[in-house]
Formats: C-alpha cells, structure tokens, sequence
C-alpha cells in the first residue's frame, strides 16, 4: 500500500511539471490558435539562458551571492524570452496570418531547429547545471499510518509547489487583470476582439511572452532536476499528450491532464511494465490519449467541436 | 516560345482528360524519364547515388504515400516514420523466415503489414480531426518504435537490436553496386508514381478531396466518411511500408528502430509541406530539396575553406535549416509545386502576358 501511494505522489509530481509544459501549449493555441511545437524548444532555450546567465553575472560583475546570481539570471533569461516572443511575432507568425493550421505547426516546427540551434550555439552545448537552492533530501510521510511510512523527493515536492503557484497566478492573470481580459476576448473570436480595438499583435507578443515564462519556470525546474542539456526540448514530446487529454482550449484540462498521465505513466510503468517488456512510459500516456479521444473527440475539457456545413 | 499548347486540339475525352494534355510536358517528361534511366547511371559518381539519389527516390516515396494521405484525404499524421518501420521489420521477417521468398514480394508484403496498421491506427480518424489526430497519430510512432525495441521476435531475437538483411537478388540479378540499388529503387518509385497519379485524380482520389475540403458536406452528398478516410490510410501507409522497407533493405542493409524515429516523420511532413499538399509532383520536389538542403549546409564550410568546429557547424545548419523552413512557408506556403505552376503559367503566356 505505502508503495503503490510513493508511486502514485511521485506520478502526480511529474504530472504537475508535464502540466507546466503544457500550459505553455493551451496559452498559445487559445490565444493564436497555433499549436506550437516549439514550446520544447523554448524550454531548453529558456533554461540555457538562465543557466548561462547565473553563471557569467558573478564572473563578470565580481559578486559572489548566489541568490543575486540566480535572479540576475532569471531576469535576463526572461528578457531574452519576451526578445524572441517579438521576434517571433515580428517575423514568423504576422506573416502567416490566416494560414492552415498545418503550415503554422510546421513554421513552429522551423523555430523549433533555428531556437535548438541557436541556443547552444550562443550557450554552449554542454550539460549546465541550474542551482535555485532546492533541498534534495528526500522525506518520509505518514510514517504513522504505515509501516515504513512514504518516500518523497524534497525537490518534487517544491517543484509541484512551484508549478501549482504558478497555475493559479496565470489563472488570476487571466481572470482579473484587463490584459488577460483581452487575451481571452481574443482567444474566443480573434476578430470580435479587433473589431473593439484590441491589437491582436500586441496580444501575440503577450501571449507568447507568457508562454516563454511558463517555459522559462518549467526549464528552470525541469533543469535544475535533470540539467540543462539537450535532451530538455524533449520534455515536450511528453506534454503533448497532456494538453490533448485535457483538450487545445482549456487550462484547467492541461491541469488534470498532466496529473493523469503522470499518475498513469508511474503506475503502469511499475505494474504492466515489467509483464511486456519495460519502457512503456514512452507510449503510455499517447495510447491513453487515443482512447479518451475516441469517446471524447476535443479531450476531457475541450470546447466540443461542432461542425456546420 | 517553345512551350505553347495552340494547334493541339483534342478530339476525344481521352485525349482531353490524360495525365499530361500538353504536347510538351509529355516530350519532357519522357525525356527526363530517360535521362533518370539511362544518362544518370552512367555519369554519376558513387557518393552521388549514395548520399543523395538513392535517399532521395525512396523518401520520394515516402512522401508521395503522405502526400496522398495529407496532401489528398487532409488527414495529418505524424505516425510516418512507425508505418515505415512497420514495412521495414514486417519485410524483413518474411525474409528471414521463409526460405526462398522473393526479393519484390517480402517489399510488397511489408506493406501490406504497414497498411493494416495503418488502418488500424486509421480509425480513430473517423472520430478525431486536425491537430487532435496528429498527435494522436504519435501514438503508432511511439508505440511502434518501443515494440521493435522490446519485442525481440519482430527483430528474429536478435541480441543487438538491430537487424540486417545481405545477398538481396531479384529475378537472378544480384543488387550490389549503387547503380543497380538506384535503378531498383527507381523502378518501384515510377510504378507507385504512376499508380498515385492515377488513383488521384480518378474516383477514389475525388472522394478524398471531398473529405478533405469538408468532411460533413462530403457526408451529405453521399460519400461514405468510413470508407474514404480508410482507403487513404491504407493506400498511404502501403506506399510509405514499402519505402521504409526499401529504405531498410537497399539503403541501409543494416538498421535498427532509430532510423524510423519520430524525426523521420517530420522529414516527411517537411517534404510534403514543403513540396506542395495535394501535388504528386510536389512530393518529388519537396523530398528533393529537404534530402539535399542538409547535405548541402554540411558541405559549405569545406567548399569555402572555412575552419569551424564541427559542433558549431552542426548548430548553425539546425538554424539555417529552420529559418529555411520558416521561410519557405512564408514565401510560399502552397509550396514549391506552386511556383512551379505559376511559372508554367508564366511561360505559357510570355512574352506577352496580359
């Protein structure tokens, strides 16, 4: 019992930093109805920036606090991320307006190889480490109710932490400020929503600044986890998944969604894997996802889809 | 001045509904066909065949099949490079365990194992659309890439993973040297070619562009969704089977499931993007340009005599090719086979263009 709840907790931890990814996802498709593949990307880029940034401002300013490091480093970081929202805005998507949704998945595709590109070619392509001074300590819990108690990782639990506070402060963003009222003006008809006077380009670079943030948290703890190395920009192969359970359109959905296919991914790697062959976390939460498609075409909490003729 | 169609007038509906109407396109087209058959091989040199022909005929392929699923039916599948493994492993295991089965009908059996999975995989199409069916369809990527990782029958219980297939004959003739490997594959690439063409722009290919312009309106005038959607899955992913096997057996000889990787389905995607959706001639000029494009990028430093570290290299062609991509698409986002079009178009009407 204590292990089958060890592996259901850490399940839900992943599944919080899946979501995290897929926010960045849910944000840009709502709002610009692209779905961006490069959100991986961004997070690997995010997370290089940061890293590389944390380290050269000691270097080069000659101070020696790490806190003051790494807060130079975020900011920096997210300066570079709302620099590429721009340009991406700028250069990239103001030109495809009204275009397939195909042709814009693979101009994201496109940002996706310059952003890898770029970001080790300015960073440097070895393995960094991002250090924000989480404990790595694990803990013992309701070592009361069972014998031997429950194993949780410390980091895991501040990173779930983290990923929820930020949840909750992009739904208030969203919910409360008058930018957030635009972005979701825009998100549900772009052209109601220039009609009163939002400019939709404006809100683009918004929205993918966010998204750049989200990246930028998620690279940061995705990062400080595993190290800012390549193989980050992978993470997103996992969230998509999520943002598809959850449905394109809904920020709750990529929630519950990522905390679903990580609880899934965790137990039936423990329980099924070894029975055909390990390793099934590759393809669990797709075929999943195939699945709840087929009952529910627009994902748990997607808008339903009508089709008219 | 050459390439004008006044004075040919046609006389019967076979003449006016063939594949090229134009006096000209067909003398070209025989000529490029023959130029591919008889002048290429006796002048190209090995690495040529090697590095660019032989990846280029059978990713034509490839994307030729996707084309048509894609391009044709508007069914987006990010699942190409598990149908190509399916072909490839499911051809090399007719090889492998029957004694004596023939070169061309293990190819062919390949893909009719990718065409079942296809169709399988297909299903869910009937219910989901756009985007949602994309990754859905990463589902057969990634579930196919672990099952030839893990289920070590599919690989003969081979102790590396991976797998190779030597000695390959066809009607007695053996295919070794570069030529003969280019030669074959180019064979298979005419003949599904042909046959693409054909199913296009006859009835069936009709049925996919209904569906694909839009599915519901499609339905209301009577063409059956079930059948339609299916039929492209399984035409698709057979033509996209025997080009991984192709891709396996001639190209590789050795392999294992990493080079059917998720990264070769966004080639495809690339190339049928890139190409031109819903255009044969397209699939050809997409599979060209992204086949050559890397090779090219890789070369510049040392055409030019530019010193640079090879990690730094292998950056700046990621870079160069996204922001390629990305400007393909904005130029032009019906793709190459629409300037070529306009410049038909162009060269129809010039010197005199109203």
């Amino acid at each position: 019992m204590g292990f089958l709840i060890e592996t259901v907790i850490s399940g839900l931890m992943t599944g919080m930093l899946y979501s995290l990814v897929a926010l960045g996802f849910v944000l840009i498709f709502k709002a610009s109805g692209v779905f961006n593949f490069a959100q991986g990307a961004m997070v690997l880029f995010a997370a290089l920036a940061m890293a590389r940034f944390a380290e050269w401002a000691p270097a080069h300013l000659g101070f020696d606090s790490k806190l003051l490091a790494n807060l130079l480093g975020f900011v920096g970081a997210m300066l570079v991320m709302v620099a590429a929202a721009w340009l991406i805005e700028r250069l990239v998507l103001g030109k495809l307006v009204n275009q397939e949704g195909i042709t814009l998945l693979m101009a994201t595709l496109g940002i996706t190889y310059f952003l890898e590109g770029f970001g080790q070619t300015i960073f440097g392509n070895d393995i960094y480490n991002i250090d924000i001074g989480l404990p790595k300590d694990p803990v013992f819990l309701f070592e009361s109710v069972f014998q031997g108690g429950v194993l949780v990782n410390k980091e895991d639990l501040y990173a779930a932490l983290i990923a929820a506070a930020m949840v909750t402060l992009l739904s208030m963003f969203f919910q409360y400020t008058s930018t957030g009222r635009a972005l979701r003006a825009v998100a549900d008809d772009h052209q109601a929503a220039q009609s009163i006077g939002i400019p939709l380009n404006r809100i683009w670079v918004i929205v993918w600044s966010v998204a750049g943030f989200t990246a930028l948290v998620a690279g940061i703890i995705w990062g400080s986890k595993l190290g800012v190395q390549f193989s980050l920009s992978l993470v997103a192969l996992k969230a998509l998944p999520v943002v598809i359970l959850g449905g394109l359109t809904s920020v709750p959905g990529a929630i519950v969604g990522g905390l679903i296919i990580g609880v899934g991914e965790k137990v039936s790697e423990v329980y099924i894997g070894p029975s055909i062959g390990g390793g099934i976390e590759i393809w669990f939460g797709y075929v999943l996802v195939l699945f709840v498609l087929l009952v529910r075409p627009q994902g748990l909490f997607g808008e339903k889809i009508i089709d008219r003729v | 001045m050459l390439y004008r169609e006044n004075g040919q007038f046609k006389t019967t509906y076979r003449a006016d509904q063939q594949v090229f109407p134009i006096a000209q396109d067909r003398i070209a087209i025989g000529l490029l066909l023959a130029f591919a058959i008889v002048v290429v091989p006796l002048v190209a040199p090995e690495y040529l065949f090697r590095a660019i022909l032989i990846p280029f005929l059978i990713l034509a392929l490839a994307a030729l099949g996707l084309n048509i699923l894609v391009g044709y039916c508007g069914q987006i599948s990010l699942g190409t490079g598990a149908f190509m493994a399916v072909g490839a492993y499911a051809a090399y295991n007719f090889q492998v365990r029957i004694e004596g089965m023939p070169l061309i009908a293990s190819l062919l059996l390949g893909g009719v194992c990718a065409t079942a999975v296809g169709v399988l995989f297909g299903i869910p199409s009937l219910r989901i659309k756009g985007l949602y069916l994309a990754v859905a369809t990463l589902a057969a990527q990634f579930f196919v890439d672990w099952a030839f990782l893990r289920v070590k029958w599919f690989t003969n219980e081979s102790s590396s993973g991976s797998v190779s297939v030597a000695g390959l004959k066809v009607f007695g003739l053996s295919i070794e040297s570069p030529v003969q490997k280019y030669l074959f594959c180019l064979a298979f690439l005419i003949v599904f070619g042909v046959i693409a063409k054909n199913l296009v722009r006859g009835h069936i290919g009709r049925e996919w562009m209904a569906i694909r312009d839009m599915d519901v309106a499609a339905e209301v005038i009577g063409i059956r969704p079930v059948y339609a959607k299916l039929s492209a899955f399984a035409v698709s992913s057979f033509m996209v089977g025997v080009a991984g096997a192709l891709w396996g057996f001639v190209h590789l000889g050795s392999w294992e499931p990493a080079a059917f990787s998720i990264d070769r389905s966004f080639q495809l995607l690339f190339m049928v993007i890139i190409g031109g959706l819903g255009s044969i001639m397209g699939s050809f000029f997409g599979a060209a340009f992204i086949v050559v494009l890397p090779i090219v990028l890789d070369n510049l430093p040392y055409w030019f005599d530019i010193p640079i570290d090879t990690a730094l290299a292998s950056h700046l062609t990621f870079m160069i090719f996204g922001s390629l991509i990305v400007f393909f698409l904005i130029v032009e986002p019906h793709g190459i086979a629409r300037l070529w079009s306009t410049g038909k178009e162009k060269l129809r009407l010039w010197p005199f263009p109203h």
